[in-house]
């Protein structure tokens, strides 16, 4: 099936998120569309599943231009999606899953589960998907619940396959499981489409590139075998450095000492089972691993998140085990949480207030209990030019801020204190190509200045720009700490579970 | 360094905080234009809250006027009757709500100045409580808590000011301000018991708020029938009548019951203004409130900042009864609390839970209350109504959609509504 997509204009108020995109997908290619986060590629997408209607332009399929008022219409055309976040139901079986939405009934109503279970099982054979109807979806792997997605969409006949940024929640394994089935469905002749900003799975999987940027194709049927750095280029519309420049360093007496640390859940379940490691200074300890094996525990507890845990932390010469967070804080950790925008930030504040956010009640910024707003919207003035947050000033309010310049506050505020310990979760998860340089800089400063750094990521390419040492966690253990010229394969390996012999 | 602004992607309402990029655009345009579109809808659901509120309240006392029901059953041979029935009654009820709740013109064009004012001391003389219960609902709002206890708070609070009031013989002064601290310290407890339990064990506050008022009510009942506390020579729960010592002096007297307890009223909305917006305390009390888990990462002591929020409440609501204790009643019974302490939710709604809205809603609500009582006396109207508006207010306040679609006002698009979560972003 070819679709077309036609000057499609999309405009939300005086935001124009699509501006007059034509693109073309032909069958039995994979064609991957390449934008930064905002680019426009989800708001395109949308419009062609039926979720949004254009202001102009228009979609054909096979020639035919068709409208479609929902979801309903471009499954009908043969179009099948596959969201980032899955619309599976998790106590239900594949099978009940799959004829969701579309379930056949019997006499007296009877719902015909296993027409759906027979469907299954013909899709998965057909396309060696190995998904088991009868399995309930709660009970497999993330990566099987794609594949349940994806069988979704082919028993509903999906002529054209749209995969939203398939693999932010996979396993290196699993990621190259999926591009395998992938291209097994582009060789039956299907039209897939690849959302997704990750470049290195553009150049290995896509046959043809789409580049959007701020709303506009700005490079079409680009070919894969285009150089990474030029496709950043492309997506971010100027030169970027996808290296990031590491000066060799001597590192220094640890700063961080973990010992048999132990983390909670409220069934007593351990998420972090008896972890030791060490920090040192002018180090970046990466710590990887899929995510949910316990790195966000485990960093909650070492800065006094979770009140769940037991073990021995030292923080230099003082135990900080037991400490409240502002204690912590106090010793001179700075904390980048995972979820900035729930744990990181005010959104209703101010960025001037959100960079004193932990610091209120010390000198300059309050005396007895008396607050100098002056000082402190200068500071964020300071801050905010300091760290590039593109703001009109310090008193727009922080929810209307990028993602990428929300981080930028974040870490303006942690770095601005004087530290011995850095750690960052997820620093850079669904930033742009720009902020994510900006951020890794600051980063490697902070290592260079001397300080610990603990960065946990679930991206390797993170992982390999910045480490020093790489801690993997599996299920909650450290399944080995390695340095970063471990191959890719070995490190995917450990994060599967596999331990260092 | 001004780039355009990014595209959205999925612009789903509380999804545009991603998209926006301010400080890309001259400032004012977009994220300007968006937020004083937002605060102006806001300020304009109060408003039209109320103006819909009174043409409800004018459709029931019309229904409910004997002359429009008599006009409607010759209403096919003289309608225009049933119209000015319509009018008349509905224009003579809400004249004598308003002149009721502000001056009375006939007693003004007649010279008695004290009388023509008596309705604006009326005003004045409920408000204050309403205004320092309203604070006491506010306070903890701003942390994200929901204070249904102002009531209980209110009447264990009249058990500490009604002893140091009646009880102690102290100077003039000195002893007012003694009664007014106790009840404030009496009701900071009581509050701040909710604190503690939310701070230490998660209990809801809303459920522990309910269940102390229960406890506070029956208690002060409890304590009305005791030797120490209830009058000598009397059956009936009342107290001895407090010490002239311990009173709010009248501002005016001479009929006028207003009396200094309206200036500690709208003290402690100064007090409280600038506690929220100067202070450590006001800044955290906010943090907590807008994000507790971002103040909790940035190492504040979340449970700590609900306890504090709960003394300030409880303080205010011992000072809100101390405006009936120590100065309409000078006794305690066991109706003192009246229904203050749940009125006090609507004041806090109305007035959006900042102090100066409170002084606003407090004495709006104060004003409905004293005219509705010159409206029943006057026109046969019942008093009942008030209720009625108070209640539509608080409904069309809770529900904006619903405002904004009467008076097709600006606001979400359904388009925005609908796209699915999730894309890229």
């Amino acid at each position: 099936m070819q679709l077309q997509l036609r000057g499609i204009t999309k405009r939300f108020g005086d935001l124009v998120a699509n501006d007059d995109i034509s693109v073309t997908f032909e069958p039995g290619q994979i064609h991957a569309l390449l934008g930064e986060n905002g680019a426009g590629k989800s708001t395109l997408m949308n419009v062609l599943y039926g979720l949004l209607q254009p202001d102009a332009g228009q979609i054909v399929v096979d020639g035919e231009p068709l409208v479609f008022h929902s979801p309903a219409g471009a499954i009908a055309a043969g179009i099948g999606m596959v969201h980032q976040h899955f619309m599976l139901v998790p106590v239900f079986t594949v099978a009940e899953n799959v004829e969701l939405g579309a379930e056949s009934v019997g006499p007296f109503g009877f719902l015909k589960t296993a027409d759906a279970a027979r469907a299954v099982e013909r899709v998965s054979a057909e396309y060696r998907l190995a998904v088991d109807p009868n399995a309930v979806v709660e009970d497999l792997p993330v990566g099987i619940q794609q594949r349940v997605e994806i069988v979704k969409a082919l028993t509903r006949e999906a002529q054209c396959l749209i995969l939203d940024e398939p693999t932010a929640v996979l396993t290196p394994q699993e990621t190259d499981e999926l591009l395998s089935i992938v291209r097994g469905l582009r060789d039956a002749g299907k039209t897939i489409v690849l959302i997704t900003h990750k470049l290195r799975e553009v150049r290995e999987a896509a046959d043809v590139i789409t580049v959007i940027r701020r709303g506009r194709v700005v490079a079409e049927s680009v070919s894969p075998q285009t150089s990474e750095v030029e496709l950043a280029s492309l997506m971010v519309g100027r030169e970027v450095s996808l290296v990031v420049d590491k000066p060799s360093l001597e590192v220094g007496e640890p700063v961080l000492r973990v010992n048999q640390l132990s983390v909670y859940d409220t069934l007593d379940r351990a998420i972090v089972d008896d972890v030791s490691f060490d920090v040192r200074a002018g180090e970046v300890l990466c710590i990887a691993g899929v995510q949910g094996n316990g790195q966000s525990e485990l960093v909650e507890a070492l800065v006094g998140l979770h009140d769940r845990s037991e073990g021995r932390i030292d923080l230099g010469e003082k135990r900080i085990d037991g400490l409240s967070t502002k204690g912590i804080l106090d010793l001179g950790v700075g904390y980048v949480p995972e979820d900035r925008e729930h744990d990181g930030l005010v959104g209703s504040f101010s960025l001037a207030h959100n960079m004193v956010l932990d610091t209120i009640g010390e000198s300059p910024w309050s005396r007895r209990g008396v607050i100098n707003y002056g000082l402190i919207n200068e500071n964020g003035q300071n801050l905010i030019e300091q760290y590039d947050v593109r703001a009109t000033n310090a008193q727009v309010a922080a929810s209307t801020l990028s993602g990428g310049n929300k981080q930028k506050v974040v870490l303006a505020r942690e770095m601005s204190r004087s530290l011995r310990l850095l750690i960052a979760s997820q620093p850079t998860r669904g930033l742009d190509v720009g902020s994510i340089e900006f951020v890794h800089r600051q980063i490697i400063q902070a290592r260079q200045s001397g300080v610990g750094v603990i960065v946990v990521s679930t991206e390797l390419d993170e992982v390999y720009a910045l480490a020093d040492r790489i801690l993997v966690m599996y299920a909650g253990r450290i399944a080995g700490v390695v340095t970063p010229d471990v191959g890719r394969d070995d490190l995917g390996l450990l994060m599967a579970g596999a331990t260092t012999s | 360094m001004s780039e355009p602004i990014t595209p959205s992607t999925g612009l789903s309402g509380s999804k545009t905080e991603d998209t926006l990029h301010p400080g890309t655009e001259p400032p004012d345009s977009l994220t300007g234009e968006l937020r004083r579109r937002v605060l102006s809808i806001n300020l304009a659901v109060t408003l039209l809250a109320f103006v819909l509120a009174l043409a409800i309240g004018a459709v029931l006392i019309a229904a409910s006027a004997p002359s429009v029901i008599e006009s409607l059953g010759y209403f096919f041979a003289r309608p225009f009757d049933t119209f000015a029935a319509v009018f008349n009654s509905v224009y003579s009820a809400y004249s004598a709500l308003f002149q009721g709740a502000l001056l009375d013109v006939n007693e003004l064009r007649e010279g008695d100045v004290s009388a023509a004012f008596y309705p604006l001391s009326e005003t004045f003389t409920v408000s204050a409580p309403l205004i320092l219960a309203g604070l006491a609902v506010a306070i903890p709002f701003r942390a994200g808590l929901f204070n249904i206890g102002a009531q209980g708070q209110m009447a264990f609070a009249a058990i500490g000011g009604g002893l140091v009031g009646f009880g102690l013989s102290l100077p003039a002064g000195v002893h007012l301000l003694a009664s007014l601290a106790a009840a404030m310290v009496f009701g900071a407890l009581w509050a701040g018991l909710v604190g503690l339990l939310k701070a230490k064990t998660g209990a809801h506050e809303v459920i522990t708020t309910i269940m102390l008022n229960y406890i506070a009510i029956y208690l002060l009942g409890w304590v009305l029938n005791q030797d120490w506390f209830q009058r000598e020579g009397r059956n009936d729960p009342i107290s001895p009548i407090l010490n002239e010592s311990a009173t709010f002096p009248l501002i005016f007297g001479g009929g006028l019951r207003i009396h200094f307890g309206i200036l500690f009223s709208i003290g402690a909305v100064i007090v409280v203004w600038w506690m929220m917006t100067k202070t450590t305390t006001g800044f955290r009390i906010q943090t907590v409130g807008a994000n507790a888990a971002a103040a909790r990462t940035a190492g504040m002591n979340v449970g700590r900042i609900w306890i504090v929020a709960m003394l300030w409440a409880g303080a205010m609501a011992g000072l809100a009864v101390s405006m009936n204790v120590n100065g309409t009643d000078k006794v305690v019974t066991a109706g003192i609390v009246g229904n203050i302490g749940f009125d006090a939710i609507t004041v806090a709604l109305l007035g959006r839970g900042s102090p100066f809205g409170v002084l606003a809603a407090g004495l709006l609500i104060g004003g409905l209350r004293a005219g509705g009582l010159a409206m029943q006396a006057s026109t046969g109207t019942p008093i009942d109504i008030v209720l009625v508006l108070q209640a539509l207010i608080v409904l069309f306040i809770a529900a904006p959609a619903l405002v904004r679609a009467v008076f097709r006002l600006r606001g979400k698009t359904a388009d925005s509504l609908t796209i699915a979560k999730g894309w890229g972003s």
